[in-house]
């Protein structure tokens, strides 16, 4: 199978002198648009721990390997707290808005698991499949849409960011019409190319906008799940007005950003490989597409610019010392990449079994929305190819733009034809 | 086989529940882990050994 059809070469946009006997610079540049760097695989099969240099000149450890990923992810010993001193940034950008917000994907035990724990009967899995009909009525009224509308379309907006964005905002009690301004300011706050005053002042627009919903939701309180909030934490004194605005900035960032870049980097990566995309199409058992789900997941990763920790005691691993106040990164793309942990692992296998990757992360960070992304990706990925057979690119491949400098990969747009 | 579950450190990322359906379920309140069967049939050993080796938060113990 196909890994790569296109070796152009990308420019990269973080570019600072280096001398490159101190410590590689991180991150390093794609040449393919579906595969890490190139370089991450050498690294990986020399170093699993190692210094790299970063954009703001300090060197943090960067960790390759797979089980070294997981066993850090797991570490107490180690925090994901953005305000202790050495915490890698992946940006200028991001460092500034970390400082202005606090959500508990930011925070270490207890609390974190306290205010984890409000939300987690919102994403269990058996809620998250009783959905299931209501977001195959919601993709199927969408492709009806396309199909009825003008051809070639841009698969982003027609229906890779409609379907979460649709689905969370019903959730949270979102007014969809509102979707301008948040997909607005959610691209801004997580650009690298984001200067300081862009992302945090993108920051406080949205957190503007989700502290007039706390402030609707309380006056009048509905079935959804910041009233919840509203009613059952907020209320009694178990969080302040300013935790449940900052989760649910959290959750609708992230509850629509991820999934649509997989549905629209998804599509592009199964167009490319056409037996594989027959394969999903034809496939009458639901357990191909929820295989299909985790592999491209898995080959994908598209947080691309690891996970961020910092050392908060010092401690022996893999031969190196870590002290504490030492910056970590985990590239978990790479580690998705492992040979260690899956065979031929620069392959697209839709068949592998590949649910032990960590696109959702590991420790007790693992994304809170995993089964919701599951439910949706499943969906999209079994019925979009079976409905539109003769989908299919309308620009060359040489003409998609990827979000490279982006905190969460994939692609700017998707014009499709059939 | 023999399961044991530590439900102080779960994080009710589901992955279980995903991997072993028969084995694990969630608790309606608060999405927290739920044992079904601490002693599940040897059709279910490879499901559950891949349900400990997913868990996030290291809260599942397979024994035997
Ligand atoms: C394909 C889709 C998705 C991917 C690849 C993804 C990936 C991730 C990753 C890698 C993390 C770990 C962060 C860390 O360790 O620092 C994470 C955390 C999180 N994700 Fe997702 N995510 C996806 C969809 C969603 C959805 C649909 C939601 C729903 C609201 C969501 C909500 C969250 C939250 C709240 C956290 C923080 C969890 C914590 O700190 O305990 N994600 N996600
Ligand atoms: S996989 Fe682990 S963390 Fe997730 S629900 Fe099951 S026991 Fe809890």
């Amino acid at each position: 199978m196909l890994s790569c059809h296109t070796t152009w070469y990308i420019v990269p946009l973080i570019e600072e002198a280096v001398s490159v006997e101190v410590a590689r610079e991180y991150p390093m540049v794609r040449t393919c648009p579906f595969d890490p760097p190139p370089e991450m695989a050498e690294i990986q099969a020399g170093e699993r721990v190692l210094r790299v240099r970063h954009w703001d000149g300090t060197q943090p450890w960067l960790v390759t390997g797979y089980d070294q990923v997981r066993a850090i992810l797991t570490d107490p010993r180690v925090s994901a707290d953005t305000d202790l001193l050495g915490y890698p940034h992946p940006s200028a950008g991001s460092a500034a808005r970390r400082r202005v917000t606090k959500n508990f994907i930011n925070m270490d035990n207890p609390e974190h698991d306290r205010q984890r724990r409000m939300l987690t009967r919102d994403f269990m899995v058996k809620r998250m499949q009783a959905m299931r009909p209501t977001i195959q009525a919601l993709v199927d009224g969408l492709i009806d849409e396309m199909l009825a509308g003008p051809n070639p379309v841009d698969l982003v907006e027609a229906l890779a960011l409609p379907v979460p964005s649709l689905v969370i905002c019903d959730m949270m009690g979102v007014s969809y019409t509102e979707r301008d301004l948040f997909h607005e300011l959610s691209r801004t706050m997580i650009s690298r190319l984001s200067t300081p005053e862009q992302a945090v002042g993108a920051l406080n627009g949205m957190l503007e906008f989700m502290s007039r919903l706390v402030d609707e939701k309380t006056a009048h309180p509905g079935d959804d799940l910041i009233s919840r909030l509203v009613t059952t934490q907020l209320q009694p004194g178990h969080l302040t007005r300013d935790d449940v605005v900052q989760m649910c900035q959290l959750l609708l960032v992230a509850g629509h950003e991820t999934t649509a870049n997989m549905i629209a980097l998804g599509t592009l990566t199964l167009l490319e490989r056409p037996e594989a995309l027959a394969e999903l199409r034809d496939a009458t058992d639901p357990a191909v597409a929820e295989g299909a789900v985790e592999e491209l997941l898995r080959y994908l990763t598209i947080l691309h610019v690891g996970r961020r920790r910092v050392a908060t005691e010092d401690f022996e691993f893999e031969g190196v010392r870590i002290r504490a106040g030492d910056g970590i990164i985990v590239d978990h793309a790479v580690a998705n990449r492992d040979p260690v942990a899956f065979e031929h692992p620069d392959e697209l296998d839709i068949h592998r079994k590949a649910r032990h990757h960590l696109a959702f992360g590991y420790g007790i960070h693992q994304c809170l929305g995993q089964p919701l992304a599951r439910v949706e990706l499943a969906v999209v990925y079994s019925t979009l190819y079976r409905r539109i057979p003769t989908l299919r690119l309308a620009v060359p491949l040489e003409e998609i733009a990827f979000k490279h400098d982006n905190v969460v990969y994939g692609v700017e747009s998707l014009p499709v034809t059939w | 086989m023999r399961v044991t579950i530590d439900q102080d450190k779960c994080v009710g990322a589901g992955q279980c529940v995903f991997a072993a359906p028969d084995v694990f379920d969630q608790r309606d309140d608060d999405g927290v882990v739920v044992l079904l069967d601490e002693e599940p049939p040897a059709e279910q050993w490879e499901a559950t050994r891949e349900a400990a080796h997913v868990c996030p938060a290291l809260a599942i113990l397979v024994e035997g």
